[in-house]
Formats: structure tokens, sequence, C-alpha cells
């Protein structure tokens, strides 16, 4: 059994502990409200994106369309996987989660005879995979110094990928990220971007507008089609750092969360046993006391 | 007689700029600036750099600078989806100064790179003419 003085020692450790991660808890939720009000306010743009895109390119694949980011390179070789996962630990499940599906998906498609490359974009996902994986990754994305996701940063990525694509690295590309469901539940998901999966044309779309989508382009269709092509691919991206963003907000505020009811339950047993073993000295004590006066 | 009148939207990746009605547009289109009103003919173009105007109804009206970007136009609706928009009443004389020292870095590392070069004069000239 320890000593009395042990586990006050060990009381004060966890009640300092548990003052951190409440506060991270607290920190967690603050910009848990921002990184979901910066996802919400990019959601608009992706939803008009894709409106706009499944109306061109549905046109251009009715053609038989050539463009390799829109049809892929014909061949299914090499694989591209960008991993996004966060730049700091302490959040519960969500980087592994990701790590795990990116490395499922890699050692499925290893198997498979295929080629795998891995983009890392944060740095938990190259001390995940580095292990398993670590001669497939050639490029990492540091996003530390970054306190403000921009679209900038998601171009930055986009023209790392498109500029891969166009050397012939890989042939079809896809990021892994964190969709955000709730503050309980992150559901790790994988998207491939390229060649991308078209969002349907929505039925009802032409009835409302009273039009049907006979458009005219300028400067021409194919100006048009690749611009959106690669606009698309920042978009996603941003889309898939925002809901990263927000994903290990909540997944961090409820690993505090546990952690903190955790550490109030140590503490709690803690005290039981601390009071337990002065009542035992106290008892030994005066047994001491009185046989030693019995003696007499 | 008041004029009919079209859903336009503004959004930029980051955030949802106008949306609601409006009597007329006008955008500067790759092909050169246009106007739009109700029930113009769909229409998709790219945009350069420029201003966007926008007449609400009741004379109300605003601007946004854009440097680059895409809009939709069909019979009852206008979609702008731009890259970089920013509403001109936000833009005061430092902010423009350090978006044309940007541009000119842009220009200076263009090269040969003609579109570039064009691309970042315009912008530049656009700027200019917002001071």
């Amino acid at each position: 059994m320890a000593t009395l003085k042990e586990l006050r020692n060990r009381i004060a450790s966890v009640t300092a502990t548990r003052k951190i991660t409440k506060a991270m808890q607290m920190v967690a939720a603050a910009k848990l409200r921002r990184a979901q009000e910066a996802a919400d306010a990019a959601r608009p743009y992706a939803e008009r994106m894709d409106a706009v895109l499944a109306n061109v390119a549905q046109g251009f694949v009715d053609q038989g369309a050539t463009a390799p980011l829109l049809a892929g390179t014909g061949k299914q070789d090499t694989h591209l996987l960008v991993v996004m996962t966060a730049e700091r630990g302490l959040c519960g499940g969500f980087n592994s989660s990701i790590a795990k599906l990116a490395r499922v998906d890699a050692q499925a498609l290893l198997q498979d005879g295929k080629t795998v490359k891995i983009v890392c974009v944060g740095s938990k996902g190259v001390d995940n995979l580095r292990r398993d994986l670590g001669d497939k990754i050639i490029d990492k994305v540091d996003l530390r110094g970054i306190r403000r996701l921009s679209i900038t940063d998601a171009e930055s990525i986009s023209d790392k990928v498109v500029a891969m694509f166009d050397a012939g690295e890989f042939d079809l590309a896809t990021i892994y990220f964190s969709e955000f469901k709730s503050v309980i539940n992150q559901v790790p998901t994988a998207l491939q971007l390229i060649p991308p999966k078209l969002p349907d044309v929505v039925e009802g779309d032409a009835k409302d507008d009273g039009t049907t989508a006979a458009y005219d382009y300028e400067p021409d269709d194919e100006a048009i089609l690749d611009y959106l092509l690669s606009r698309n691919l920042s978009t996603q991206i941003f889309r898939g750092l925002l809901e990263n963003a927000a994903s290990e907000q909540g997944a961090r505020m409820t690993a505090m969360d546990n952690a903190t009811r955790n550490a109030g339950e140590m503490i709690d047993k803690l005290t039981i046993a601390y009071n337990r073993q002065r009542q035992a000295n106290i008892t030994k004590e005066l047994i001491e006391i009185i046989s030693g006066a019995e003696a007499l | 007689m008041s004029q009919e009148t079209f859903t336009f939207e503004l959004v930029s990746p980051e955030r949802l700029l106008a949306s609601g009605q409006a009597e007329s547009v006008v955008v500067p289109g790759a092909d050169g600036d246009f106007m739009v009103f109700s029930n113009h003919a769909p229409v998709v173009s790219t945009l350069r750099p420029g201003v966007i105007d926008v007449v609400f109804p009741e004379q109300k009206s605003a601007r946004y600078f854009v440097k680059a970007g895409l809009v939709e136009v069909n019979g009852s609706r206008c979609t702008v989806l731009a890259q970089d928009a920013e509403d001109v009443k936000d833009l005061d004389s430092d902010r423009i100064t350090e978006e044309i020292s940007q541009a000119e870095r842009l220009l200076a590392n263009a090269g040969d790179d003609h579109d570039a070069r064009a691309l970042a004069e315009r912008t530049i000239s656009q700027l200019k003419s917002l001071v």
C-alpha cells in the first residue's frame, strides 16, 4: 500500500492534469465553433461548383471526353493517396483512424500489384504511416504555421497534385480526410479526385430554371472545363481541409472531455484510498498507545 | 415601372458574399465585360480581374472586386464563383496598395509568359482605377 505522502502527491498531479485537459477541452470547443463556421461558409461555393461542373461536364462525357483531369489517364496503375491529418495529437482516434483507412487501402492496392504514392498533409499522418509505408511517402505538406485555413493553402496542395499528374507520376488520386458529422462522430472518408466522381445532374434543375442547360461558353468550352476541373480540385481539397479542421477539434473536445471525467474519477478513488490509509494509521497508533498502556 | 429581377449570387471559396434579387449585373468576362438582365441567354464564362457592378431593386447597388472566377447565367439566375472577391467598400487604400504590389511581383515573375503578364497588368490597372 502506498504511503500517505505518495497518495497526496498523486492526487495533486492528477488534479493538475485534470486542469489541463479541462482547459484543452474548452479551447477545442471554441476552435470547433470557428472551424464549423468556416466549413459552413465554404459550403455554398462547393455546392454551386458541383452544380456547374455537373452541367458542363455532362456534355463532355456524352461526347466522349478527352480531358485527362476528367477522364483519367486510362490506366489504373499508380495511385496517389493524399492523406490529410492534423498537426497535433491528443485528439482521440482522429489521426489514427484516417491513417488506418489509408493504410488498409494502400495495402489492398499493393496486393493487387499497383504502385502507391502517398502525400501527407499534416505531420501526424507521417508519424502514423512511416512504419508500414515509409518508403511510399513521397511528399509532405506542413500546415503547422497556418492559423486560419484559406483557399490558398488548398491551392498550393492542388497545384502540387496537378503538376505531378501532368508529369505522369500517377493515374488516380484520392484524398483521405475525416468528415465532420457531429462533435462525437467523425467519419474517415476517401474521396477520389482524379478522375472525379461527377455529381449527378439534378433532375429537377432544368425544370425550375425553365431552361435546358444549353449554355454559351466564353471564351470556349474547353477553357471553361479546364478551369472548372482545376478549381474543383482545390475546392475539394479545401473542403477536406475544413472538414478535417472541424473534425479534429470535435475529436479533441470529446477526448478531453473523457480525460477530464476519468481524471475526476481517479481523484475520487485516490481520495478514498488516502482517507482509508489515514484512518488506518490513526487506528494503528491508537492500538499501539492502548496496548502500551495495558502492558504497564 | 419596376424592372424584372433575377437571383444573383456571389460566392467565394471562403464565404457567400451576396445573395438576393438583382436588376442588373455587370460582369468582367474573359472576352469582355457584359451586362446581365433578367432572361439573359444561358452563358458560362470565366472572369478576368475587374469589378462586378450589381444593381439591386430600389436603387441599391454594390461593387465587388474579383481577381478570377467563373460566372454562370441562365434566365432566372446569375451565379458568380469568384476565386477571390472583395466588396469594394472594404478595400481601403492600404489594401489596394498591397494588392498592387502583389500583382507587380507577379508581373516581375511572369517573364515571357504572355498570359500571366496580361493578367497581372490588368489586375494592376483595375486596382488603380479603384483608388
